[in-house]
């Protein structure tokens, strides 16, 4: 019996963890290390980095300031309304990001139900740094909200009584006690979302193009290093995997056991 | 029941709320410095209550007066939590975890404006108050939860409120801490001198910290009244479990004869007529092996229900005729070997039987 059961749920658990790790290891195998170094200063490589670090940087800089407050607001409300909108801020979760490039450029595009206006004050944002920014935070700011509003919901109720009754407004309450309870769950939102936008490639293609300097991030770099320079490719891949793995360090211990 | 005339600088509140499956309706008073004990079984409506005042939860109709100020009439005022001078301990102390025990205390203050060093200073002071000096700089999780309650007392207390709302207020403790923690209460509460609201289901904590009782049971107050007149004339089944008095209705007349509403007679010397409550002391109750002779006249052949022992004495449920519970020494309990399931006889003197109107 023990054998039987050994191998219905080894086999297919094996073959799971391979399908996952053989593709790293030969990421890792395939590179050419003595030029690792070297092509990520390269005029590819050097540009996409510093604007994927800019860019997401910016993106976590945004889910932080709008993301808290919203996550305060859905942790709190028992409001019919509230349990709507959670539902639908889950969608850019699960939308093909293609599909979220395509929504973004009939937002904010020439033709776009906000870029119409925007055009007429000579404004632009498709094919700007500005759109990348926007792609990133599209896609990461439902990753931040859930995971913070999560932790937030964690918070006992009854703290809040007590403060009130000593003399605190809600806003006094928040700063002074829930944000300071609250700080591991900001912190393992923010890297969550940081990371998702890194790897962001699909609706920074299609709304913000791919405009080396200015909307080629590390992922577009690696899609376009493909095409004519393969160990390029594995350079930057193997940077963003580094980072990833740093990520995950840093997650550690909360999300990870 | 009797009403206190209002009280013009006390509490005076009628609350009526709903929360969960119970409709809560209750009406309380207290003078200036008065401590009123509110005690009732388990979702009865003691804690809605006590959340309303602190302005929690809203009333549906009723309200709240405290210091000639209105706090809450439904469609006229509400006032905040924050705006309202409560004090609130739980059970839980409920300290921030972030913030030292000086600065928990020192966060009412600093809320109600008082500057951080003014806020540590009277912080200071409230945790000396309740011998907690040494502890100032500690965390929460660092506390005994003698230590923890203690410092939610200081807190509660560091904004001088009008009201203390203490909920459970030793629940949460084992009992050796729990005796130490009364102590300390009872002696800071002396002290503070305003109002307080203590909501307990521990008759000891009631008797021994509170100047009037509130019994709510179901949403509603069944009987209020001090300490005294309640041990005297408790008038419901629960008030009566509370006391420890075995409780009946009845029907007396001019005679002595008390018929009982659940059948069953007793004879009394303090004859009350009409509808009336009968209570039987347990310590009077006189266990025998064979039938008593002499002057007791109210006997019974009841069965042992079940023997609970209390130090070196024990508590002897009995059925049958009537339904009463008895308190005999260690003694007895061996000599007549009393077992469960055993009959036995009870007598009662009739001068020890009690009547009065229901």
């Amino acid at each position: 019996m023990r054998w039987r059961s050994r191998i219905v749920l080894g086999v297919p658990a094996a073959i799971g963890v391979l399908l996952l790790l053989v593709p790293l290891a030969a990421l890792l195998l395939r590179a050419d290390w003595t030029r690792v170094i070297p092509d990520l200063g390269s005029d590819i490589a050097g540009p996409a980095l510093r604007l994927s670090l800019l860019t997401t940087t910016t993106s976590a800089v945004l889910c932080l300031l709008l993301g808290t407050p919203l996550a305060w607001l859905l942790a709190r409300s028992e409001h019919p309304a509230m349990r709507w909108l959670r539902a639908l801020l889950t969608v850019p979760l699960v939308l093909p990001p293609v599909v979220g490039g395509v929504a973004l450029l009939m937002t904010w595009g020439r033709n776009g139900l906000i870029g119409q206006y925007l055009e007429g004050f000579g404004i632009q944002i498709t094919f700007t740094t500005v759109a990348v920014v926007l792609a990133e935070t599209f896609v990461s700011l439902p990753f931040y909200v859930l995971a913070v509003e999560g932790s937030m919901r964690g918070l006992d109720e009854r703290l809040e009584s007590v403060a009130r009754t000593l003399g605190a407004s809600d806003l006094r309450y928040l700063r002074t006690v829930a944000l300071p309870l609250v700080l591991p769950g900001i912190a393992s939102g923010l890297a969550l979302a940081w990371a998702r936008a890194l790897g962001e490639f699909g609706a920074t293609i299609t709304f913000a193009g791919n405009f080396p300097g200015r909307t080629q991030t590390a992922p577009l770099a690696v899609y376009v290093g493909l095409q004519h320079d393969l160990q390029i490719a594995i350079s930057i891949s193997i940077a963003l995997l580094a980072v990833s793995v740093i990520v995950l360090g840093l997650l550690r211990g909360r999300w990870i056991r | 029941m009797t009403h206190p005339p209002p009280a013009r600088h006390g509490l005076a509140a009628r609350i009526a709320l709903t929360r969960g499956r119970v409709a809560v309706d209750v009406g309380l008073r207290a003078e200036p410095g008065e401590i009123i004990g509110i005690l009732g079984p388990n979702g009865g409506g003691k804690t809605s209550a006590v959340l309303a005042l602190a302005g929690v939860l809203p009333l549906e109709s009723g309200h709240v007066r405290v210091g000639g100020e209105e706090w809450e009439v439904p469609g006229r005022t509400r006032l905040v939590p924050e705006a309202r001078h409560v004090g609130l301990m739980l059970a839980d102390p409920l300290l921030f975890p972030n913030l030292s025990a000086l600065d928990n205390v020192a966060y009412g203050p600093r809320s109600r404006g008082r500057a951080r060093v003014a806020a540590r200073e009277r912080a200071k002071t409230e945790l000396a108050s309740v011998g907690l000096t040494d502890h100032a700089a500690m965390k929460p999780r660092q506390l005994s939860s003698g230590q923890a309650a203690r410092v939610a007392l200081a807190r509660a207390l560091a904004t001088d409120p009008l009201l203390l709302l203490l909920d459970e207020p030793l629940a949460a403790l084992d009992p050796e801490t729990r005796a130490r923690t009364r102590s300390d209460l009872a002696a800071r509460l002396t002290a503070y001198g305003g109002m307080v609201v203590l909501v307990t289901h521990d008759p000891l904590d009631a008797l021994t910290l509170a100047d009037r009782l509130v019994f709510i049971e179901d949403g509603r107050v069944t009987q209020a009244g001090s300490p005294a007149e309640i041990l005297r004339e408790p008038r419901t089944p629960y008030v009566g479990t509370v006391v420890g008095l075995n409780l009946y209705a009845a029907q007396g007349d001019s005679r002595g004869h008390v018929a009982m509403e659940d059948g069953g007679a007793l004879v009394t010397t303090d004859a009350s007529e009409g509808r009336v409550w009968a209570t039987v002391p347990p310590s009077a109750v006189a266990l025998h092996r064979h039938a008593p002779e002499g002057s007791p006249r109210n006997n019974w052949r009841l069965r042992i229900t079940d023997v609970t022992l209390q130090g070196q004495s024990a508590r002897v449920g009995l059925s049958g005729e009537i339904i009463m519970t008895a308190e005999v020494t260690l003694a007895s309990v061996t000599a007549l070997g009393l077992l469960v399931g055993d009959e036995v006889w009870a007598s009662v003197k009739a001068t020890e039987v009690r009547t009065y109107p229901r």
